[in-house]
């Protein structure tokens, strides 16, 4: 809502309060100033000239020059506006001026011939384009012939103006009208309210002789009020409206426009004018418009319409979308003569519905939407009658045509001062309660400490007690308002378990040098059905869509964090930043449903990417690029400071390297996977060779709440024993270990491998894979030939199982 | 033999004090010192001494071996050092050479704010709950106050997946969701931090998914003057003990009274400049007095029970922190921007 503070003086004296000082005042107590905005400049020698002369310049075809009496002297000044003319009122800058552009006014020469001064538009002047009169932004602006010669056009022009832009909130749509705010602004300094003059000189004859008034739909349009003004002039609206008009934002058109602009403003009470004689009946008919029924509303489109819009018909076919636009064949025009005023209350949801279906939201619809002053429906058309006898010379016939169901009670509230001290804290008296009422002008009546408030119906947003609470407060003032802390019960907080087990796992990965990311949760097509975790896959989950959305990048919620890392990875490769390792911890979303009756199940995972180098010492000989084996270490720590067992088994993905990925499980249950992201993947995502792993974090957190008990620490010493196994390359050098673990138990506590060789010394086809043993009995210390029976023992078994034979 | 004693310390003394070698030192030990040493040579004589001589150049041949044997020691010492010296010369390095890299990772800067904020509020009792990204419309919206049809509910603000299901558009839900958990008796004092989303069109203020931290607190008598303690504590140790607070009227459904609150301008503390927008002010979060409507639909009844509720974006509260100028930073990790960060 723009608010121009001249227009506001009207109904508030402001005295000599500056725009910064009110807006911060109105920002305080309730509605947000967002920001203050100044006509124009003000710029001195910039006064009212009369054309006295203007011919043809001499040596140049597209200017004229004009003879201006600028009062106190007559200036010879050359103009190049194609709608200057002998006669006209016009605005001169005379030299010496500087324009709001900074453009200085001097005398000069232009083809020949001198020129003092120049006549000015508004433009020109610092207005904005959008907001200036159709005729006027095409030339020069002309001044109404009554205007005296030689005055200042800064308050003619209301260039002296400041324009508040409020951000009035859906509760507030009693501030979307200079009323309203004047009201608030009242309450504010403490100052009275100067309502507009209503009063209009009815003529004898009777509106509700030239139309009646029937609604079908009570429930949507419970008022309907019909005025009839005749013999209106069409002509511009004073200079006054103009400039309010322009600065609330609305483009000036013609007085009987502007007038219903003007009240819509000034009331928040949109109004519509027919020309009576285009109207085509006698009759209007408020009614739901029939499914198909078709209207051509004023901007020439033709709308479809269906049930669930209200219309305005003149019996036969529509004439008006209610509350909205109306249409193109009874529109006010140059020629009109009989004006037929819609004042009507019509109810918010049916005009938000029509809004939606045509997507035409305007300064009328927007305050039906969210709801307008029952009480002040009729006087804002009676308003609009006053202005329309007095500048458009109409004659306003008695008796409006009316349809009334319209509720019009207000509401009361009951407010105990006791109940607002305690819960806002504060010690506020009786007396400074009533005053705060009396300055919102909101009537009570008082018992005791309990005041019995009588809401105006203008505020709708109130009604209940923590609603005058509100009133109450912001008036009071916020900043007197005690700080204290909640004297009721103390509990200790914290974060759960998950919570701390999250924030550990995100130190660990931080700590071994991988950086957390944060993607969206949305992606697209191509990437939805990438790098799905086998056991995510196995649930076959039709990916969640988005009913409306916003950009086909981000239409589904994810089923894998990996594609939007890799996206991130590939982002910076591009910004030649090579080395990178990502993780992020991120839901998740299954859902097996074509069509949503739940909620999806979230599920957090754990994934990351590597690219790169992962050591880069180059001057020791020591860069190694990342491998399956770094990623793999990643997943082995994370294990090992969880305490929770994680194995690998060689297995194949889609979308990653067949040889180069394994399957995790904790015990028996699959639970992500790592790996290579496949060659051909990767330079479609314009990867270089990338690992990546993915973990549902879930599973981790329930195997990390089993394993939470404490295993005392061994008393007796430890046993090592090595040994180098020949086998087939095949073998799986893990298969091996798992063996010797199993035989191994329970004196075997740990197997490590420590060497792996082929080549030179070895048959074709095989490897040498060296394992450490570790040997430990709880309950005593082991003795040599013990070990060594058991060692024999393993030997034996791995050679028979895997065909291996030791090397020597 | 007195003089011959002297004679064997003298050039003994001069021998060890000339030696620059070990080698020579231990030479020098056997030819004096040793089983054929010359000095053990002189004991051997002793013999011959009558009895009244015996003890006294018993005690001067003494004499000489613990002079001869302390400058040997002190000698083998200086030696030791220089070698010593020599060997740390020998095994010096250019400094200035790179050092073995230590990868050093880091947490997201939306996930430092977001835990400095846990912390916080769970220094003050809070705890901390995460609730679905994708919620019930009666969660996320009638819940709250907010009926089908409100006008301050807007379809085109919300990804909605069904007419009932949609992706959250603030992290509020939990509030109704924790209060249903305590069955309207056990107060209520958590914060709420998580993912929303909203639709917007990316660009530099706006992004389709970001970050709200929720905070509630519903027990008996809880004041308004308690929120904006509690808000003011939060600011001070947030953005420094210095800012000031302020709340100004504002609107929120599931609130009543709602505020915004505003903390007092870093740059030029309150007198207004650019980072201000000459307001002196800069807006940080939204919060208020629950709603009696919100509380009974929650099962606490709003005669008994009262409470504040608040909402603040770590976005937000990162970028004016740091003066990060464009919000889809957090989003496109780049890696130049998360380093920078590493510290936070
Ligand atoms: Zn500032």
């Amino acid at each position: 809502m723009l608010v121009s503070m001249n227009w506001l003086r009207k109904y508030v004296d402001l005295g000599d309060i500056t725009p910064e000082e009110l807006a911060e005042k109105i920002t305080k107590s309730g509605i947000e100033v967002e920001g203050i905005e100044y006509v124009a400049g003000k710029p001195e020698n910039v006064v009212v000239g009369y054309v006295a002369s203007c011919e043809q310049h001499p040596n140049a075809d597209k200017l004229k020059l004009c003879q201006v009496d600028v009062g106190d002297e007559t200036l010879q000044i050359i103009c190049g506006a194609p709608n200057v003319a002998k006669g006209q009122k016009v605005a001169v800058a005379k030299p010496g001026a500087v324009l709001p552009g900074g453009m200085k006014i001097k005398k000069v020469k232009l083809r020949g011939v001198e020129s003092n001064g120049m006549i000015c538009s508004l433009q020109e002047l610092g207005f904005d384009e959008k907001f200036i009169p159709q005729d006027a932004a095409k030339g020069i602006f002309i001044f109404p012939e009554d205007t005296p010669v030689g005055e200042s056009v800064i308050p003619l022009l209301n260039m002296d103006d400041a324009i508040l832009e409020l951000d009035v909130l859906a509760n507030r749509s009693d501030a979307l009208s200079m009323l309203g705010v004047a009201y608030e602004v009242a309450a504010i300094l403490n100052k009275e309210v100067t309502l507009p003059d209503e009063s209009v000189a009815f003529a004898e004859e009777k509106a509700t002789d030239y139309i009646s008034v029937n609604v079908d739909a009570h429930d949507l349009n419970p008022y309907y009020a019909a005025f009839m003004i005749k013999d209106v002039e069409i002509k511009p609206s004073p200079l006054w409206m103009q400039n309010y008009l322009m600065a609330a934002g609305v483009r000036p058109i013609n007085n009987v426009v502007d007038i219903t602009n003007f009240v819509l403003m000034e009331y928040g009470q949109p109004l519509h004018a027919f020309d009576y004689d285009r109207f085509g009946s006698k009759e209007i008919l408020v009614r739901r418009a029939r499914d198909g029924e078709t209207m051509v509303t004023l901007d020439d489109q033709e709308r479809k319409l269906t049930e669930e819009q209200l219309v305005i018909t003149n019996g036969a076919e529509p004439t008006a979308l209610a509350g909205v636009m109306g249409g193109a064949n009874s529109e006010v025009h140059d020629g009109t003569k009989n004006v037929l005023l819609e004042a009507a209350y019509f109810d918010g949801a049916s005009v938000r519905n029509t809004v939606k279906m045509t997507g035409l939201r305007s300064e009328s619809s927007t305050r039906f939407e969210k709801g307008v002053d029952p009480n002040r429906v009729k006087n804002a058309g009676l308003r609009a009658c006053h202005l329309l006898a007095k500048y458009a010379g109409g004659t306003v016939l008695a008796n409006a045509a009316e349809f009334d169901q319209l509720d019009r009670s207000e509401k009361t509230v009951t407010v105990a001062t006791e109940a607002v001290n305690e819960r806002l804290g504060t010690n506020i008296s009786d007396e400074e309660i009533g005053e705060i009422l009396q300055r919102l002008r909101f009537p009570y009546t008082k018992d005791g400490s309990v005041f019995t408030v009588q809401v105006p119906t203008r505020r709708r947003d109130i009604e209940i007690f923590e609603d005058m609470l509100e009133e109450i407060a912001r008036m009071y003032g916020y900043d007197k308002l005690p700080y204290t802390l909640p004297a009721g019960s103390s509990q200790a907080g914290g974060l759960t378990d998950e919570q701390q087990l999250k924030r550990k796992i995100n130190q660990f990965l931080q700590g071994i040098g991988l950086m957390e990311t944060r993607t969206y949760s949305l992606t697209n097509d191509d990437r939805i059905h990438l790098l799905l975790s086998p056991e995510v896959k196995e649930q076959n989950p039709v990916p969640v869509q988005l009913h409306m959305p916003m950009s086909e990048d981000h239409k589904y919620l994810r089923l894998s964090l990996l594609p939007e890392i890799l996206a991130s990875v590939s982002y910076n490769l591009a910004r030649n930043q090579q080395d990178i390792a990502y993780y992020e911890i991120g839901s998740v979303f299954i859902s097996d449903e074509e069509k949503l009756t739940k909620q999806p199940k979230e599920q957090l995972r754990l994934a990351g990417a590597i690219t790169g180098k992962w050591v880069d010492q180059p001057w020791q000989q020591e860069v190694k690029k990342v491998d399956f084996y770094v990623v793999k270490g990643i997943v082995e720590g994370l294990s090992e400071l969880l305490q929770v067992p994680v194995s690998f088994h060689q297995d194949k993905v889609d979308g990653m390297h067949p040889g180069r990925t394994a399957l995790l499980k904790i015990g028996e249950k699959p639970v992500g996977f790592i790996g290579q992201v496949h060659p051909l993947l990767a330079r479609k995502m314009d990867l270089k060779e990338t690992y990546v792993f993915d973990i549902n974090l879930e599973e981790v957190f329930t195997a990390y709440a089993k394993q939470l008990a404490y295993h005392s620490i061994p008393k007796y010493p430890s046993i090592t024993r090595d040994i180098a196994f020949i086998m087939d390359k095949e073998v799986q050098a893990g298969a091996v270990l798992n063996y010797i673990e199993s035989v191994g138990a329970p004196l075997v506590k740990q197997v490590r491998i420590f060497d792996v060789y082929e080549g030179e010394n070895l048959p074709e086809g095989k490897k040498s894979v060296a394992y450490s043993l570790l040997f430990q009995d709880p309950e005593k210390t082991l003795k040599d030939d013990e070990v060594e029976e058991r060692y024999k023992e393993i030997v034996e078994k791995v050679n028979g199982q895997f065909n291996t034979y030791v090397r020597s | 033999m007195k003089e011959q004693l002297e004679q064997i310390q003298k050039e003994a003394l001069e021998k060890i004090a000339a030696a620059e070698t070990m080698n020579e030192l231990q030479e020098i030990r056997i030819a004096y010192l040793g089983k054929k040493g010359s000095l053990t040579a002189v004991l051997k004589g002793m013999g011959k001494l009558s009895k009244e001589e015996r003890p006294i150049v018993g005690e001067a041949a003494n004499n000489v071996r613990q002079s001869i044997t302390a400058s040997l020691e002190e000698k083998t010492a200086q030696l030791e050092e220089k070698m010593m010296e020599k060997q740390l010369e020998e095994e010096s390095i250019d400094v200035t050479l790179p050092g073995r890299p230590v990868r050093v990772g880091g947490p997201h800067l939306l996930t430092s704010i977001v835990e400095e904020i846990e912390d916080l509020f769970i220094g003050m009792g809070y705890e901390v709950k995460e609730g679905p990204e994708v919620e019930t419309d009666y969660f996320n919206f009638e819940a709250l106050n907010l009926p089908k049809n409100h006008p301050a509910r807007d379809m085109q603000d919300s990804f909605y997946i069904t007419n009932e299901i949609l992706l959250r558009t603030h992290t509020s839900p939990m509030q109704a969701r924790t209060m249903l958990e305590y069955k309207g008796v056990k107060p209520v004092k958590m914060i709420c931090p998580g993912k929303v989303y909203r639709r917007d069109t990316d660009d530099a203020t706006h992004s389709h998914q970001f970050t709200q931290i929720e905070g509630l607190y519903v027990d008996k008598n809880v004041r308004m003057s308690d929120l904006k303690g509690t808000l003011s504590i939060f600011a001070k140790k947030m953005f420094g003990e210095d800012r000031e607070i302020r709340l100004r009227p504002s609107y929120f459904p599931f609130t009543e009274p709602s505020v915004e609150m505003d903390i007092s301008c870093k740059v030029c503390h309150g007198k207004g400049c650019n980072v201000c927008k000459g307001t002196g002010w800069i807006e940080i979060l939204g919060a208020g007095m629950v709603h009696p409507k919100v509380l009974s639909m929650a099962g606490y009844d709003p005669e008994v029970y009262s409470g504040f509720a608040f909402g603040m974006g770590p976005e937000r509260i990162a970028m004016l922190k740091y003066g990060i100028d464009d919000i889809r930073r957090f989003y496109t990790n780049d890696i130049r921007f998360l380093k920078q960060f590493h510290h936070a």
